[in-house]
């Protein structure tokens, strides 16, 4: 038995959708979804928890979730910058950001920084080309950036984390 | 130049909203959908000569027919919002600005083929415009929009939104479904005949989101409204994104068969200030290469597209400017394609990482033109050797690359 569990809300809101399919093996995505929204990362306790509920072998789950690239398997930074890298923001300059990310933060593609508080992943397209250069910030999209406007919105996440604590 | 079918409300205020939505014309083709048959709406689409936006281009109605007659088993309505091809950012309009229309769309397409239950399949990193979408969907349920009856009538439709996880592939309608039966989206070898397509051994019909927020306009105002746009050929319109170092990159609906060179000048404001046009990929990244000289003489139709050696794909022109160096295009491009092959089939997985690898070759200074024969030798052999058409496109935009630009390729090694 897996040590993990949905809250009562992500519980609630994994029957309501296991309605929605003629197999509950369409609810794979959905149930990892749940469980990243709810931990910020996808555990192997997590995915027993899903094979569990879904009938599955939990190879099965982790075969599935490896597939996947927005599944994080290992806890990430609590502000999550997701650089596109493709054709046309290159073309529009993503890679002077890249770098700015490794001058101030220090981090490069699929690292954390010390304190815990960025990960940086450069990804692939993300669909906002008419927008570029952009990144994401936890799911978040920042389009037509420029190195004084990532600047300033990492200034804001580091005042953010400040003031929370 | 612009034109209005499915980007009518783009601009009004909180045309996402229900409210505003339907005061200005969302839901109003439903009435006249319920005195058609079932056949009748599908021959209409047929005339219309709607075409598959998702970059394929197969004609809509057609497609529809494909849907066994009295079969028993429950048929689907898949609606492809996958939207990953690098250069293509228009379904996320329909999502963000008319989300009423894509569900007027999809009770339109749910009736001509008798499916009573409609998947919108989303990428996964589109999660604002998910939230934006099911916000409309449970204020349809709530107005009797959607559900057991449709407005009022005996026709049931559920709808529901299916987030995806980040896999590029997953855009191929036979990866998407097996995504969406929780399964690695590794697409499916195709049968010999056309068929349907299968949902848990159900019938299904896989189209783009584009196609079906098309379907109300063609239902309410008559196919030949529709074909009143475009060419003989590629009748009405499409909504076009242009991006890169242009004045005004944005999402443009446009009828076919404009020239290219005036949509970027006269739409696209020209290029940025101290910008040349070098070149452009037309219709997403897996489309051949166009030359600023073969620009000037494309057109932006599915036929004169095929003439000039390329394909209008998803209609997303991503613009290259002349500080661009090309093998640096082309590695950008593999990196994206080797990063994304679902690892399947042999020839497009190892294919993919062997171009890489090359090119990393070159761009470190260790170059030959031998290595440029290799590229082209690597393109062939993944050529129509694989399940699905990720390695012809592979194919298609590196060889257009090496081909077109060889020269630059030739530089790069004598710099070095």
């Amino acid at each position: 038995m897996s040590k993990f569990k949905y809250t009562p809300e992500n519980e609630e809101k994994f029957q309501k959708q296991l309605k929605r399919y003629p197999n509950s093996n369409s609810m794979m995505l959905p149930a990892l979804w749940l469980v990243q929204e709810q931990e910020g990362w996808v555990s192997p306790e997590a995915m027993i928890f899903v094979a569990d509920k879904l009938n599955k072998q939990p190879i099965e789950v982790y075969e599935f979730a490896t597939f996947y690239t927005m599944f994080n398997l290992k806890p990430i930074g609590t502000y999550h910058i997701e650089l596109c890298k493709t054709l046309s923001c290159m073309v529009m300059g993503s890679r002077d950001l890249k770098k700015f990310i490794k001058d101030t933060i220090g981090i490069g593609p699929g690292e954390t920084s010390e304190d815990g508080l960025f990960h940086f992943s450069e990804v692939e397209c993300l669909g906002a080309c008419g927008g570029a250069p952009m990144f994401a910030l936890n799911g978040q999209y920042h389009e037509n950036q420029s190195v004084e406007s990532l600047k300033k919105v990492i200034e804001e996440c580091k005042n953010a984390s400040k003031s929370s604590k | 130049m612009l034109v209005k079918v499915v980007s009518k409300n783009f601009d009004i205020p909180n045309s996402h909203k229900l409210e505003v939505a339907k005061a200005n014309g969302r839901y109003s083709s439903i009435e006249k959908l319920f005195t058609m048959t079932p056949d009748e709406v599908t021959k209409e689409v047929t005339l219309s000569g709607l075409r598959g936006k998702g970059g394929g281009g197969a004609p809509c109605g057609p497609k529809w027919e494909l849907m066994p007659k009295n079969d028993p088993r429950p048929a689907y309505l898949i609606v492809n919002g996958d939207e990953s091809e690098p250069g293509t950012f228009k379904d996320r309009q329909i999502f963000q600005y008319d989300p009423h229309l894509l569900i007027e769309g999809i009770i339109c397409s749910c009736y001509a083929i008798n499916a009573h239950d409609a998947y919108i399949y989303i990428r996964g990193e589109y999660k604002w415009f998910i939230d934006r979408l099911n916000e409309a969907i449970d204020e349809a349920y709530e107005a009797g929009i959607i559900g057991e009856k449709v407005m009022g009538h005996d026709f049931r439709v559920d709808i529901t939104v299916h987030r995806g996880g980040g896999a590029y592939i997953c855009g191929e309608k036979s990866a998407l479904i097996e995504s969406l039966e929780g399964k690695r989206g590794h697409p499916r070898l195709k049968p010999h005949g056309k068929e349907c397509e299968w949902f848990f051994d159900n019938p299904a019909t896989v189209n783009n989101v584009e196609t079906i927020a098309t379907v109300p306009f063609i239902v309410e105002n008559g196919y030949q409204a529709y074909t009143a746009y475009g060419t003989e050929k590629s009748p009405g319109t499409m909504l076009f994104a242009m991006s890169g170092p242009v004045k005004n990159p944005g999402v443009y609906e446009l009828a076919f068969g404009n020239k290219m060179i005036d949509v970027i000048n006269q739409i696209g404001g020209g290029m940025k200030e101290g910008k040349k046009l070098k070149a452009v990929i037309p219709g997403g990244s897996s489309c051949p290469i166009l030359t600023a000289q073969e620009v000037e003489k494309a057109v932006l139709d599915y036929e004169s597209m095929w003439d000039i050696g390329s394909t209008l794909g998803t209609g997303g022109m991503m613009i290259i400017d002349d500080s661009m160096n090309m093998v640096e295009v082309a590695k950008n491009l593999i990196e994206f394609y080797h990063h994304e092959s679902c690892g399947q089939c042999t020839p497009c997985r190892e294919g993919c990482g062997w171009i890489d690898k090359v090119l990393a070759r070159v761009l470190a200074g260790e170059g030959s033109e031998k290595d440029l024969d290799i590229i082209l030798d690597v393109c062939e052999t993944m050529n129509g050797k694989t399940v699905c058409v990720f390695a012809p496109a592979v194919k298609d935009i590196i060889k257009s690359i090496v081909q077109k630009f060889r020269h630059e390729f030739i530089k790069e090694f004598k710099n070095n």
